[in-house]
């Protein structure tokens, strides 16, 4: 297997009233392809930190972020996050209000021809389990459709590396139990490369293959 | 009805009710005044008067419409999105030429632009010509002049919904976006703009209602639009009918307007809804940073700095040459307070009475809101069609009271009341939804307290609601003051005899095309115009939003 993910000695942060603060320093760590790691920790650690770097949302202080063997961050390199193949799940799902769910999903197949992008969104649905739910608004989803969409919407242009920000934060238990398996056995049947971040152990352990636990900014583990 | 609290007495309700109507009134009457005709005159307006003043309307309405959209959402983008030098100051100083009445710029871009004026005065000796033979700019008399006077100080109503919309759109979106393969441009194309669309709408019919309503500029750059086709035809012509043939094709343009903002209104929802992080500004660079820089001034500078530095100028210019101030201009000034004060008192009080019978307060819905909903309807009325329409009924109550008090001539409008209830049947909105807005501030717990402790209805609104309503009042009577000294349409077609605003004094100077003391009335109507800018800048912009990387995950 060859690492997907390469981050090296990253170091992240913001300029403060009184210099340069630090939020992530020292971080390293790879992923194979194929693969869905999780970064573990309590908030304000800065893990969804490093996943906003990843996909382009953060500056890097120091070190490298690559992909595939192509450099997408590093001090004075910084590669636009909509061609960096990297997708996203974010916590509060982002999907667009003023686009129904077929055009949410349909949303990042742009160059696409219309056949091919109707025929994915369809697939997309279908593998998310909402094949009949196309044509709804987000408002009209429940929490959990809304978050199966978001992921369709994600895994549509295929990127390379899919990020995930707390994706079950905002469900309620028994939801939360039931669609942690569902989405592992999707990422996983589509081969998909995944980055997860969370508070929740559990939530780690069903979901990763590799778990890192984040303290201060920093990676004390990567198993 | 179950009978729990009731939110106000009978007579309350009566006089609620009847505000209702009296607001509606002038619809009515242009209704049965248009269709009231004989259908000879339809065909001779079909024919000769209509179809080029509708042409010009639209025409108008087309281009400023652009215009204010390009503008005001640009800049609006640009304020909210990238972060460059003079950001700060700009994002409340585009709102500046609110300040600038339509018949104020076009009055000073008229004199500013002129073949002999400085403007082209100073190109021409930068070019080395020596007369205006040789060069001048195309003529601002003109439908491409009336779109420019007309897009500059209008845009800041688009500025204004849409800036308030980019402000508030959670950045999960946008960043959403780029993670699906758009650029910075596409994402605001295809996320930003589409979930601000609603509040650009609402912008936008704004800005084109005042552009219906305008007949100062309208009338300066020779443009013959319906506005000013209403005004000559009654005032030039006397043909009451006329008028109001035509203030009703008005008012279908009217109704599409508001019916286009009531629809952004309704679909405003989106993103609002989610308390998200917002957006926060891209530091530009170097050229960059610059070109932001000038981009977002040239709007400030051509609406408002150049025209106000313009008036101070030539107001400076006249005093200096010892002229001192006309008794005229003077008298105007005080006729303009007064009219100001007493639209402003009757505005407030009136629309103390609506809100406050409207109030929600119990869990069913109050049926006195669609009352205040008719109330505040006059803001969309352009003050011509306003005036036409009023024009009959005042007079039947007018030949009336005469006859009561067996005074000779028509006492009611030689005093200016039908001028005063006709400005506050226009700007009513502005004291009914500040004062509804200040009344949904206070818990209902603090009536039903005062209730419990044996204070009725209006003693509760006296001694609980009127003092946490002050500042609520107090900034809307600033707005209908300041909206009642800038009238010109209505205030033309209805003042007494002998009556001069500063509004109609500039617009009497405008015609004459001298240049005295019109100057320095536009100066005071600017200098006044300023205090509610002022206002919605520290009430709506209060919080410049923060630059650069500040951390956004706690």
């Amino acid at each position: 297997m060859t690492a997907a993910l390469h981050i090296q000695d990253l170091q992240l942060g913001y300029d403060g009233a009184r210099g340069l603060h630090t939020v992530v320093d020292g971080f390293s760590l790879e992923l194979d392809t194929g693969r869905i790691g999780c970064l573990l920790g309590p908030s304000g650690c800065g893990k969804t930190t490093v996943l906003r770097a990843i996909a382009g949302f953060e500056p890097v202080r120091a070190g490298r972020i690559e992909l595939g063997g192509v450099l997408l961050s590093a001090p004075g390199t910084h590669r636009p996050p909509e061609q960096r193949r990297v997708g996203m799940m974010f916590q509060e799902y982002a999907l667009f209000p003023h686009l129904t769910a077929a055009q949410n999903v349909g949303f990042g197949l742009r160059r696409a021809t219309a056949a091919e992008r109707h025929a994915r969104v369809d697939a997309m649905l279908t593998l998310v389990g909402l094949a009949e739910a196309g044509s709804r608004f987000p408002h009209e989803l429940s929490g959990g459709q809304q978050q199966r969409i978001a992921l369709a919407r994600a895994l549509a242009p295929a990127p390379a590396l899919l990020l995930l920000d707390e994706p079950f934060s905002n469900l309620d238990g028994a939801t939360r139990e039931r669609l942690t398996a569902e989405v592992r056995d999707i990422l996983q049947q589509a081969g998909q490369t995944a980055m997860l971040v969370t508070h929740n152990e559990r939530e780690a352990q069903v979901m990763a293959d590799r778990i890192g636990t984040m303290h201060n900014g920093r990676l004390s583990r990567w198993v | 009805m179950p009978r729990g609290l009731r939110a106000a007495g009978p007579l309350w309700r009566i006089a609620t009710l009847l505000v209702a109507l009296g607001v509606l009134a002038p619809v009515a009457s242009l209704a049965w005044l248009a269709l009231g005709a004989d259908l000879s005159h339809w065909a001779h307006l079909l024919q000769f008067v209509l179809p080029q003043a509708a042409l010009n309307t639209a025409l108008l309405l087309a281009g400023v419409g652009t215009v204010v959209l390009v503008i005001g959402t640009g800049c609006a983008w640009l304020v909210s999105s990238c972060d460059f030098p003079g950001r700060r100051v700009l994002h409340w100083a585009l709102l500046l030429p609110l300040a600038m009445p339509t018949y104020i710029v076009a009055f000073v871009y008229l004199d500013l632009l002129h073949p002999i004026g400085p403007v082209q005065g100073a190109i021409r000796w930068m070019l080395g010509y020596d007369s205006p033979r040789q060069f001048r700019l195309p003529d601002l008399r003109s439908m491409g002049g009336a779109v420019f006077v007309l897009g500059v100080v209008l845009y800041p109503y688009v500025y204004m919904t849409a800036r308030a919309m980019f402000m508030t759109q959670p950045a999960h979106l946008m960043e959403a976006a780029r993670t699906l393969g758009e650029g910075r441009f596409g994402a605001f194309r295809r996320v930003a703009l589409p979930l601000a669309r609603p509040a650009i709408a609402v912008g936008l019919s704004l800005a084109l209602l005042e552009t219906l309503n305008d007949i100062g500029a309208s009338e300066f750059l020779g443009i013959q639009t319906l506005t000013v086709a209403v005004y000559t035809t009654w005032i030039t012509r006397s043909d009451l009918a006329g008028a109001a043939q035509i203030a009703c094709a008005m008012l279908l343009v009217v109704i599409a307007l508001v019916l286009l903002e009531r629809h952004g209104r309704r679909h405003q929802r989106f993103g609002s809804a989610q308390r998200m992080r917002a957006m926060q500004p891209r530091p530009l660079h170097g050229m960059a940073a610059w070109m932001a820089t000038i981009a977002a001034s040239v709007p400030v500078l051509v609406g408002f700095v150049a025209p106000a530095a313009y008036l101070v100028w030539e107001s400076i210019k006249r005093l200096q040459l010892g002229h001192g101030i006309s008794r005229g201009l003077v008298t105007s000034l005080g006729n303009t307070i007064a009219l100001a004060l007493g639209v402003t008192v009757l505005a407030v009080a009136v629309g103390l009475v609506v809100a406050w019978t409207a109030r929600s307060h119990a869990s069913a819905p109050n049926p006195a809101r669609w009352q205040a909903r008719a109330a505040t309807l006059g803001y969309a009325l352009p003050g011509t069609v306003l005036a036409i329409g009023l024009l009959t009924p005042a007079l039947a109550v007018d030949a009336r009271v005469a006859g009561w008090l067996g005074l000779p001539g028509l006492p009611l409008m030689a005093l200016g009341m039908v001028l005063v209830v006709a400005c506050v049947i226009r700007f009513l909105a502005m004291p009914v939804g500040g004062i509804e807005a200040g009344l949904a501030r206070i818990p209902p717990a603090l009536e039903q307290a005062a209730r419990l402790l044996g204070e009725n209805a209006t003693g509760t609104l006296r001694r609980v609601h009127l003092p946490l309503l002050q500042p609520a009042i107090g900034a809307s009577a600033l707005l209908v003051f300041v909206d009642a000294m800038k009238e010109l349409p209505a205030t033309l077609l209805l003042r007494p005899a002998n009556f001069d605003t500063l509004a109609t004094w500039l617009y009497a100077e405008a015609a004459r095309g001298t240049y005295e003391e019109g100057a320095l009335a536009a100066l005071a109507i600017v200098a006044a115009g300023l205090l509610p800018v002022v206002l919605l800048a520290r009430t709506q912009f209060r919080q410049a939003p923060a630059t650069g990387h500040q951390n956004p995950h706690p």
